[in-house]
């Protein structure tokens, strides 16, 4: 018998996970009046740890001080919350399907050092990114989307687009 | 009638339990849509998976044509609903740097919490990397601010942008979609498959 060769996981149809995904939001909206968020709850907890090891810097400097309240932490947010139930949520999927475990995915063609030093990079990128666009994929460009914003539209155009032109200098760590 | 919660209809107090449900859904579906494997994310710049592509497109389009429904039927009111502002040049260069995080980790920040969660060493350090680049931002925060503040359009939308009413933006956006999933499908077929 041919063995067919295929990915060790199955997914969800993309379009199934889409069209879920999108009611997901077009609920949030509906309930909360906003969009859903990722890179907000990062944020929240740099904040909080910031106030934590320097209560004075976190005061003075202008950009963490827009996020601390006298009566509660920046933890008590509601994306936060709502990333908390990410992990929940990706954990329960990784759980029914056997994805759970401790690896480093990375192409066989490079090591796996290169593959932490370059996420630790796009990590510092996206961080910064995320901050000046006020949002990333998640919070910026699809509830940006789902609302017709053009800020959000833009930012999406923008992290795709230059996503697609930069992609030919990093080829060799995912082909 | 909505959004329920400004609107008193769900009380207040509702509205953390609603954020951690919220979130179990969507990192239930994420993850769950493979979402938690930078390798089948980056497949999109590629061309060997297009599940971004797909996934995005098809939620954002679900969305706002929900959205638009249910204004129509005086459900939920565009205008009553927190619209992402516009600032014209931070959007542009954030997406840029944005752009190049994503090809380099294969991660968005999102989907990073997913990956996080079934226990991905690499995105892990990819939320390392996120805080620092927050870190990097609020410390030089005087630097950004007039590329963070400037060029702001406040919640302009894409109707006003192009001048088109909403529904014929969200048709021709759903067109162009629709042809990008087609040649979507043609380049995968014809580019060397990855297994990840």
């Amino acid at each position: 018998m041919k063995e067919k060769k295929q990915n060790r996981h199955v997914y969800w149809n993309p379009y199934f996970g889409g069209f879920l995904f999108g009611i997901l939001i077009l609920l949030t909206f509906f309930i909360t009046g906003r969009g859903i968020g990722a890179s907000g709850a990062m944020k929240s907890s740099v904040v909080a740890i910031t106030d934590v090891i320097t209560h004075d810097h976190a005061e003075s400097n202008a950009y963490y001080s827009k996020f601390l309240k006298e009566d509660k932490s920046p933890l008590n947010s509601w994306l936060v919350l709502e990333a908390i139930g990410v992990l929940i949520g990706a954990f329960i999927s990784g759980g029914l399907t056997g994805r759970i475990g401790w690896r480093t995915q990375h192409s066989p063609k490079i090591t796996r050092k290169r593959r932490l030093i370059f996420a630790l990079g796009g990590g510092i990128l996206f961080g910064l990114g995320a901050q000046i666009a006020r949002g990333c994929t998640s919070g910026a460009a699809l509830s940006g989307l789902a609302v017709l914003s053009t800020g959000g539209f833009i930012t999406m155009i923008s992290i795709f687009g230059t996503g697609f032109l930069v992609a030919y200098f990093f080829r060799k760590n995912w082909i | 009638m909505g959004p329920l919660i400004p609107n008193g209809i769900i009380p207040f107090e509702w509205n953390n339990i609603i954020a951690i449900i919220i979130g179990i859904a969507f990192g239930f579906i994420l993850e769950s849509s493979g979402f938690s494997s930078s390798r089948k994310l980056a497949g999109v710049f590629y061309g060997y998976d297009f599940a971004v592509l797909k996934v995005f497109f098809t939620a954002a389009l679900v969305s706002s044509i929900g959205l638009l429904y249910m204004d129509y039927l005086g459900y939920v009111e565009m205008g009553n609903l927190y619209i992402h502002p516009t600032y014209l040049w931070a959007a542009i260069i954030g997406g840029a740097i944005m752009g190049v995080g994503f090809v380099s980790a294969g991660f968005c920040p999102g989907t990073s919490l997913c990956a996080v969660a079934i226990g991905k060493i690499d995105a892990i350090v990819y939320v390392v990397g996120i805080m620092i680049g927050i870190v990097i931002f609020a410390e030089l925060y005087e630097v950004f601010k007039p590329l963070y503040e400037g060029f702001a359009y406040g919640a302009l939308t894409l109707d006003e942008t192009f001048g088109i009413s909403p529904y014929m933006f969200v048709f021709i956006f759903t067109i162009i979609a629709i042809v990008a999933f087609v040649i979507g499908d043609i380049v995968r077929k014809r580019t060397k498959k990855v297994f990840y």
